[in-house]
């Protein structure tokens, strides 16, 4: 028995900022000061340290996460840190693994659990669906859920079928869900945090595409920033929330994209601004909730606008963009609003990916035809 | 054929040398592991439907499978708990035919495992039930009216979870018991003896999340009681197109936990065999699977026509063995109750019939904007949107109203 393990309330109550930080400099101690080449799985890794650092009731679980460090490692070392309570393997079987942690979040602890695939998630629908998503709203808020379910999701990795679905619509369309879903290393680190943080459940979708993607990151600041607005209680106000980022200023069309959609995005930007056009590119970041103030303020300005998401189309976050976008701004807008995404078919297979994939020049074809005068 | 646990995982959580926590937990017994999985050969019955007491050696009981009977203070609580759900279930029926409750799934016929299943419990302990359960939370000791809003239609639940150690009445089947199994092992962890009793049916066995379940809390070693009502039927199906296992208890062994089947309608045994298995699983012995052979004797809810799926003589053939009128012989017959306590028992449950006839025949009237409140713990921009819209809409109505008030 560890006799280091408490509730998750007794723990924010009784870990100090003193204490948090103490936890965060071990941990940072390995790190070489100032901006370093960062993987988005090292930052999710890092934060997963950090949070169980942080805080003695949060438990990673699920399957191949403990001596393996998960198949895309990103519990890599958890178990060796925090020993076999705090990170274990399960059974295989994905309904047990959320069950089980709605069970130990009604008692007291912060469950980070991991489903393998996107696709692997699809037998726990029962339990996100009917419990994850209501038990806070069918007891009057009496019961919190403060669990995050980790789902690495969307393809552009060669992957074999049910390996590279794009499933976020089914959770955004579920009421009594949080959907996060980081497009950049930084925010790998302070979306997991945040969610960890947070009372409600959060459904974090990986960008699997994007575990290998190096940004130029400060891990021990961003650290330091989350430990400082933690121990002040302020995280909620201060972080990213339903608070989209203005990835790349522009002035000419919005292109609003989030997880695996936002580099095509900044590199469709990219290839217009050497054709002299300027687009914004908007990171949503969290679907839900979502930030209508950051994308209705974009298209306002530009006018034009351009959704991109691998997902298919048909009834999915970006018809719903979409229609936001249209609702608010219609007198704002100089052409109907594009979208860019994957076919309404089962994801393809590996050597027909590319053509599934919204990609650069299906985007810039989208912003050639937004009716420009000239 | 000899059954080995030997794949039983090791303990991880207790500081002792990795083994076979079963094996370990069984030694006590001088039994094998597999005699100690295994359900007895009989069903565990201490009082025959007539209220006589079963000699002893032949209450179904074998070696490892004893079973002290209870003591003459819990029986007569039991008793009284008897009576209250016989006339809760009764009562809450009468109220759905008036229309004062949209809804009510019946235990009538299964309250001696209603009432065991509460009363095994300590205070620490927690209860995972179904929609039919309603007479087990609140013998509990939640409230009758808070436990029977649920089915009175101004929410979905009525009692707060943490007060009492009862999770919601769980709709989907099931899924509740793994609930009950990450409430277990979190507790594990932290090092607290709590015990979790968690309930479904007959039917709900073929779900997946029973299977999980079980799994869980056996590979884990948890200490959670899966208390599984036999009532012969879901909703129309018989139990024959749900398993044809020897019996439900029997699966236990598949996941290396130990099984008993005890009968349903006898209040003394269902108390002792839990008693044992609460005792059992805080001392450290993994979970256990106890089956109630038991009946539902009216139909799935009002919405349902019994008479269409089975024979009247079946439900007179149950009628027969039914658990109150056979714990109130068996303590008549033992001195242990009188014609006075026999009356102060019924003063009480006509008390709690007429608690749950005024708060539910209460128009409790419902705020629109809690709609919004309790989705998440903070009301996003979106709720806030929508719930101004309704505000709007319902202030606009309420003018409306106002003005042709004025008009008349």
């Amino acid at each position: 028995m560890s006799p280091t393990i408490t509730t998750s309330s007794e723990a924010n109550g009784n870990v100090s900022a003193a204490t948090a930080r103490a936890a965060a400099s071990a941990a940072a101690s390995a790190e070489a000061a100032g901006p370093q080449p960062v993987t988005m799985a090292k930052a999710l890794n890092t934060a997963l340290a950090d949070a169980m650092s942080a805080d003695s009731s949060v438990l990673v679980f699920g399957e191949d996460v403990g001596m393996l460090g998960g198949v895309f490692r990103i519990t890599d070392g958890l178990t060796a840190m925090f020993g076999e309570q705090r990170c274990f393997d399960t059974p295989l079987a994905e309904s047990g693994i959320v069950g089980m942690a709605v069970g130990m979040a009604i008692n007291g602890m912060r469950p980070v659990i991991e489903m393998q695939f996107d696709a692997f998630a699809y037998p726990a629908f029962e339990q996100i669906v009917s419990h994850v998503a209501k038990m806070h709203n069918r007891t009057k808020g009496a019961v919190k859920l403060p669990l995050v379910i980790r789902i690495p999701y969307g393809g552009g990795i060669g992957g074999v079928e049910h390996h590279c679905d794009s499933s976020e619509s089914y959770y955004a369309h579920t009421a009594g869900l949080k959907v996060y879903t980081p497009a950049t290393v930084a925010d790998g680190y302070r979306m997991l945090r945040e969610a960890i943080d947070s009372d409600d459940p959060v459904v974090f979708m990986e960008p699997k595409k994007m575990y290998w993607t190096k940004d130029s990151v400060d891990l021990s600041e961003l650290r330091r920033l989350h430990e400082d607005s933690r121990a002040e209680g302020t995280t909620a106000g201060l972080g990213t929330e339903g608070r989209a980022a203005v990835a790349r200023p522009g002035t000419d069309a919005t292109l609003i994209a989030y997880g695996p959609s936002v580099p095509t995005a900044l590199a469709a930007a990219e290839a217009a601004a050497l054709e002299g056009r300027s687009l914004e590119v908007i990171d949503v970041r969290t679907i839900v909730p979502f930030d209508d103030a950051t994308v209705c303020e974009s298209v306002r300005k530009t006018g034009r606008a351009v959704v991109i998401a691998e997902a298919h189309g048909f009834a999915s976050v970006s018809s719903e963009i979409v229609a936001r976008v249209q609702e608010r701004c219609f007198h704002y807008l100089a052409a109907p609003i594009r979208r860019v995404t994957g076919f309404d078919v089962p994801y393809p297979a590996p050597k027909l990916e590319k053509y599934y994939l919204p990609g650069v020049d299906r985007i810039l074809d989208a912003v050639d035809d937004l009716q420009w005068e000239n | 054929m000899t059954i080995s646990a030997d794949h039983t995982a090791p303990d991880t959580t207790s500081s002792a040398a990795p083994g076979n926590a079963l094996t370990e937990a069984v030694k006590k017994f001088g039994i094998t592991v597999e005699d100690y999985m295994l359900p007895a050969r009989h069903q565990i019955q201490m009082v025959d439907p007539d209220g006589r007491l079963i000699p002893e050696g032949e209450q179904g009981t074998q070696p490892g499978h004893e079973y002290p009977v209870p003591g003459d203070k819990e029986l007569l609580a039991a008793y009284e708990q008897l009576v209250v759900g016989r006339r809760v279930n009764d009562q809450n029926s009468a109220l759905v035919r008036q229309g004062r409750m949209a809804v009510y799934p019946s235990s009538h016929g299964q309250e001696a495992c209603q009432v065991a299943a509460a009363l095994c419990l300590s205070e620490g302990d927690w209860m995972f039930p179904t929609y039919r359960d309603a007479v087990a939370v609140m013998t509990r000791g939640v409230d009758p009216v808070q436990v029977m809003t649920i089915f009175r239609g101004d929410w979905h639940g009525g009692y707060d979870p943490l007060k009492y150690k009862v999770g919601i009445q769980c709709t989907p089947l099931t899924t509740q018991l793994l609930h009950a199994v990450g409430v277990a092992h979190a507790a594990k962890l932290r090092g607290e003896d709590t015990v979790v009793l968690a309930m479904c049916g007959d039917g709900a066995t073929s779900e997946g999340d029973f299977h999980e379940a079980l799994n869980f809390a056996a590979v884990f070693h948890l200490p959670v009681i899966f208390f599984v009502q036999n009532n012969k039927y879901a909703i129309s199906v018989p139990l024959a197109h749900q398993s044809v296992a020897p019996s439900l208890a029997h699966k236990a062994v598949g996941y290396g936990m130990a099984g008993e089947r005890v009968d349903g309608n006898d209040v003394v045994a269902l108390l002792a065999v839990l008693d044992r298995a609460v005792k059992l699983a805080r001392e450290g012995s993994g979970p256990l699977l106890v089956e109630a052979n038991t009946y539902r004797m009216q139909a799935h809810t009002n919405a349902d026509d019994d008479t269409r799926y089975r024979e009247s003589a079946e439900v007179a053939e149950w009628r027969a063995k039914d658990p109150v009128n056979r714990m109130r012989t068996y303590l008549t017959g033992r001195g242990l109750l009188d014609d006075d306590g026999e009356a102060r028992i019924r003063d009480h449950a006509e008390a709690v019939a007429a608690q749950l006839r005024e708060g539910l025949g209460e128009d409790v009237p419902v705020d629109p904007q809690e709609l919004f409140r309790h989705v998440f713990a903070a009301r996003t921009p979106q709720l806030k949107e929508q719930s101004a819209m309704l505000a709007d809409e319902l202030a606009r109505d309420a003018a409306a109203t106002d003005s042709k008030e004025a008009g008349k």
